[in-house]
C-alpha cells in the first residue's frame, strides 16, 4: 500500500505526520520524500544514506552539419525548446520536457539525446525501514519529470520487497502535488482548523477527488480556530483519521528535529490509531468511485 | 535593412505601444522607406503557457525586421532575437503611440539594448 501525506496549505504538518507514521507503521516500510523542492523528512528520520544518483532529462543536441532547417522539430515542440529561427536551429534546453519527440521525428537524424540534470535521488535506511528522497537541482524549474524518476525507483524497491510506502508530498494543488499523490492507494490530507487551513483543504479535496482515491483528514493544531473544517469533512464524507493537539511541546520537538510519536505514549497512540484507520480506508472505495455508484 | 517592428495594442500607427514583447497583442511592422505598415497579430502567442518570447522572436525573424521596439524583453526572447541579429530597442513607455515610437527611432534618440530587462515568463 502506498500512502501519500498531502495538504493544500503548506506548514500544516505533512512531514510531522509522515515521520511519526513511519515510526509506528509495521515494517518493512519505505519512507519517501517527494517534496523535491524542499525535502526535509530526512531531518527527522535521520537515515543512513547508502547511495545517491544524479537524475537527468533527455534533451536534444543539434548536429548543425546534418540539419536542413526543415522545421519538423520546431513545429512539434509545444514548449519552444527547439526552434527554427531564420537560418538557425536554436535550442532552449531548460524549456524541454524531455518527450523525445524531436529526436524521434528528425528525418535527417540531426538530433541526439543530451542531458539536463534534474536533481539527486538518495536511498538509505532508518532502522528496518528504507528511505528514499529526491532533491531538485537548484535552478531547475520542472519537478514532475524528476518526481517520476524518484517514483520509478520507488516502484523498483516495492517490486523487490513488497513493502508499504509513506510519501511526504509537496504542498499546494498544482502539478507537483498531483504528481506526488497520483500513484498512491490512500491520500491523507493534513489540515488545521483555521480559515486558511479550511480554504486550502477545500482546494486539495477538489484537486484530488477526481483521482478517485480514498481520502482521509488529519486535523493538526486541534483546539485552535473553529469547527468549520470538521463540518466540511462531514459534509464531504471525508473520515477524520486523527487530531493532533496544539501543544507547545510538539512545536519545540519539531524545531529540534524530533519525531513527535516518540514524545509520549499518548502521541504515539494517536499515530497507531491513525495507521489503523488508514488501513481501513485503503479497502474502501474512493470518493470518485463512490460518486458513480 | 529598413523594416522595424513595434509591439502594439492594435494595427494602426496611432494605436498604443504594448510594452510587453512576447505577450504583445501584435506587431506593427513599418517600412521606413515607404512608411507602409503591416500588422502581425500575436494572439496565438499570448495564450501560450511558456515560450511566448521565443515564438514572438520567430515571428519577427519571419517578418524580416532589423529592429524591434518594445517595453520589456525577457532573457530567452532576447537570446532568440540576438541569434538572428535583430536589434532590440526597449523601455518604450506605456501610453506612447506606435507612431511616436517609430519617430523616436528615426530621430536616432534610442539606444540598442545589450541585454534583457525582464525576468523570464513575465
Amino acid at each position: 500500500m502506498i500512502v501519500s501525506i498531502a495538504s493544500g496549505k503548506g506548514g500544516t504538518g505533512k512531514t510531522t505526520v509522515a515521520a511519526s507514521l513511519t515510526r509506528v507503521w509495521e515494517k518493512p516500510l519505505i519512507a519517501v520524500d517527494l517534496d523535491v523542492e524542499e525535502p526535509n523528512l530526512h531531518l527527522f528520520l535521520r537515515p543512513n544514506i547508502e547511495e545517491s544518483m544524479t537524475a537527468s532529462l533527455e534533451v536534444p543536441v543539434v548536429d548543425e552539419s546534418k540539419c536542413t532547417l526543415c522545421g519538423a522539430c520546431s513545429e512539434l515542440c509545444q514548449f519552444k525548446a527547439i526552434n527554427v529561427m531564420g537560418t538557425l536551429l536554436l535550442t532552449f534546453p531548460e524549456m524541454c520536457h524531455g518527450c523525445g519527440g524531436c529526436i524521434a521525428l528528425c528525418p535527417e537524424k540531426a538530433l541526439s539525446p543530451g542531458k539536463r540534470e534534474l536533481g539527486e535521488i538518495s536511498r538509505g535506511r532508518v532502522n528496518e525501514s528504507q528511505f528514499l528522497m529526491g532533491r531538485l537541482r537548484v535552478g531547475e524549474a520542472m519537478s514532475p519529470p524528476f518526481m517520476r524518476q524518484v517514483k520509478s525507483r520507488l516502484r523498483d524497491i516495492i517490486a523487490a520487497n513488497g513493502r508499504d510506502a509513506i510519501i511526504d508530498t509537496p504542498p499546494g494543488v498544482s502539478c507537483p502535488a498531483v504528481n506526488a499523490v497520483i500513484d498512491s492507494d490512500v491520500i491523507v490530507l493534513v489540515t488545521e482548523p483555521t480559515p486558511f487551513g479550511l480554504h486550502d483543504f477545500k482546494l486539495a479535496c477538489e484537486a484530488f477527488s477526481p483521482l478517485g482515491k480514498p481520502m482521509g483528514a488529519v486535523v493538526n493544531r486541534a483546539g485552535i480556530g473553529n469547527s468549520e473544517v470538521y463540518r466540511f469533512c462531514e459534509e464531504k464524507e471525508i473520515p477524520l483519521l486523527a487530531e493532533i493537539p496544539f501543544e507547545r511541546k510538539i512545536a519545540e520537538a519539531y524545531a529540534r528535529g524530533l519525531v513527535i510519536a516518540d514524545l509520549s505514549t499518548h502521541l504515539r497512540e494517536i499515530f497507531i490509531s491513525m495507521h489503523a484507520k488508514i488501513c481501513e480506508l485503503a479497502v474502501r472505495p474512493g470518493l470518485g468511485e463512490a460518486a458513480h455508484a | 535593412m529598413s523594416k522595424i517592428a513595434i509591439t502594439s495594442e492594435g494595427p494602426a500607427l496611432d494605436d498604443l505601444v504594448d510594452t510587453r514583447f512576447g505577450r504583445a497583442a501584435g506587431f506593427v511592422v513599418v517600412d521606413l522607406e515607404s512608411m507602409e505598415t503591416r500588422y502581425i497579430d500575436n494572439g496565438q502567442t499570448q495564450v501560450m503557457g511558456q515560450g511566448a518570447g521565443i515564438r514572438a522572436a520567430q515571428l519577427m525573424a519571419g517578418a524580416g525586421v532589423s529592429f524591434v521596439l518594445t517595453g520589456f524583453v525577457g532573457p530567452r526572447a532576447f537570446q532568440a532575437l540576438s541569434a538572428v541579429k535583430i536589434g532590440v530597442v526597449q523601455n518604450m513607455e506605456e501610453g506612447m503611440t506606435v507612431r511616436q515610437a517609430a519617430e523616436r527611432f528615426q530621430s536616432g534618440a534610442v539606444k540598442l539594448a545589450d541585454g534583457p530587462n525582464r525576468r523570464p515568463g513575465r
